[in-house]
């Protein structure tokens, strides 16, 4: 599976540092999401070290803020465990999508790659096969980079929630979604992506009015949007 | 800096059942060879996944949210940059909110 690009391109030093550079770019909006997390944690009764624990191995926001919303003495081993699988079951599809990239590595860096996956760093990279380039390195250059914002920001928000607590509706914790609706302009290819992207959205929704959480609106959204997709262009694909 | 054993079960387990969302689905891709129409549905999940995220929050978040996303993909739409297209969705919401009658 190396041989499609050459050995040198599945993953280079210099993708690396474009990857760092991506997610420089939008550390600004990552941040306030960290600070939540290390804040919660701490009001939670998590110590530093099993904060730093949680989110360092963990480093998938949403599912830390349910688990701890269902924190409780003994700590709720099963269901913080459950909440973590269905939650990022959004996820796997994420991997799957990111094939073209990752079907030229192997070993720890495909594996150790994955560990790191995150939203934001999936659409960068996803950017970047669209524009051409494949470099496993990109991906992951953009996932640390992410990874170490998150860390210290979890680190702020639990060492000094207390001092800078602001409240939960403050314009500043919209900078996640911010953040994602900005990746999507990269990512959109055109027209043949507005049925698609209408399907997905309205599904969501629909699953959403239906009482059903996370992550039922997403994947419900993001199959029958990619069925719509994937079935336009077979029909293309047949039209003389 | 304390840890407590069942803390860091429940942190481990929750670790494990992550790493399985994330590896699991391309460990299946590739352990299975799909069918064109699964690699044509590949090409087009990034975007719906995303879409499918971000509906059921904007439609709660109400109109200041939407004007808000509005700034932002305008922005991100006119100078490509990723920084400032952020600040603006933020700065869009946080001047709804604070101007008058609001």
């Amino acid at each position: 599976m190396d041989h499609q690009g050459g050995k040198g391109t599945a993953f280079t030093r210099e993708g690396m540092r474009r990857g760092v550079r991506a997610a420089l770019a939008i550390t600004l909006g990552l941040m306030p999401f960290g600070l939540v997390i290390g804040m919660v944690s701490d009001a939670k009764g998590l110590s530093l070290l099993e904060t730093w624990l949680m989110a360092g191995l963990l480093f998938a926001g949403t599912s830390q803020l349910v688990a701890l919303e269902l924190w409780a003495d003994p700590a709720p081993i099963l269901a913080a465990t459950l909440a973590c699988l269905v939650i990022n079951l959004r996820m796997a599809p994420m991997g799957a999508a990111l094939a073209p990239v990752l079907d030229r590595v192997h070993g720890l860096r495909l594996w150790g790659t994955l560990a790191f996956l995150v939203d934001n760093a999936f659409a960068l990279t996803i950017a970047e096969i669209r524009a051409g380039r494949r470099d496993a390195g990109f991906l992951l250059g953009a996932s640390l980079t992410m990874w170490a914002n998150w860390m210290t920001m979890v680190t702020i928000g639990h060492l000094f929630g207390a001092l800078v607590r602001l409240p939960p509706g403050h314009p500043v914790f919209f900078a996640s979604m911010t953040t994602l609706l900005a990746l999507l302009v990269p990512i959109w290819r055109g027209r043949s992506d507005l049925l698609p992207w209408a399907v997905a959205g309205t599904a969501a929704l629909a699953v959403h009015g239906a009482g059903l959480g996370a992550p039922w609106p997403v994947l419900a959204g993001a199959f029958l949007g990619a069925t719509v997709g994937a079935a336009m262009d077979r029909w293309r694909e047949t039209m003389p | 800096m304390t840890l407590r054993w069942d803390v860091l079960a429940a942190i481990l387990g929750m670790a494990l059942a992550t790493y399985l969302c994330r590896a699991g689905g391309y460990a299946l891709l590739r352990a299975t060879r799909p069918p064109p129409f699964v690699t044509a549905m590949l090409q087009h999940l990034p975007g719906c996944i995303f879409i499918a995220f971000l509906a059921p929050n904007l439609a709660q978040d109400g109109p200041a949210a939407w004007a808000a996303a509005g700034a932002t993909i305008v922005t991100q739409a006119t100078f490509g940059r990723l920084a400032l297209s952020i600040a603006a969705g933020v700065a869009m919401l946080w001047l709804i909110g604070h101007s008058p009658g609001a």
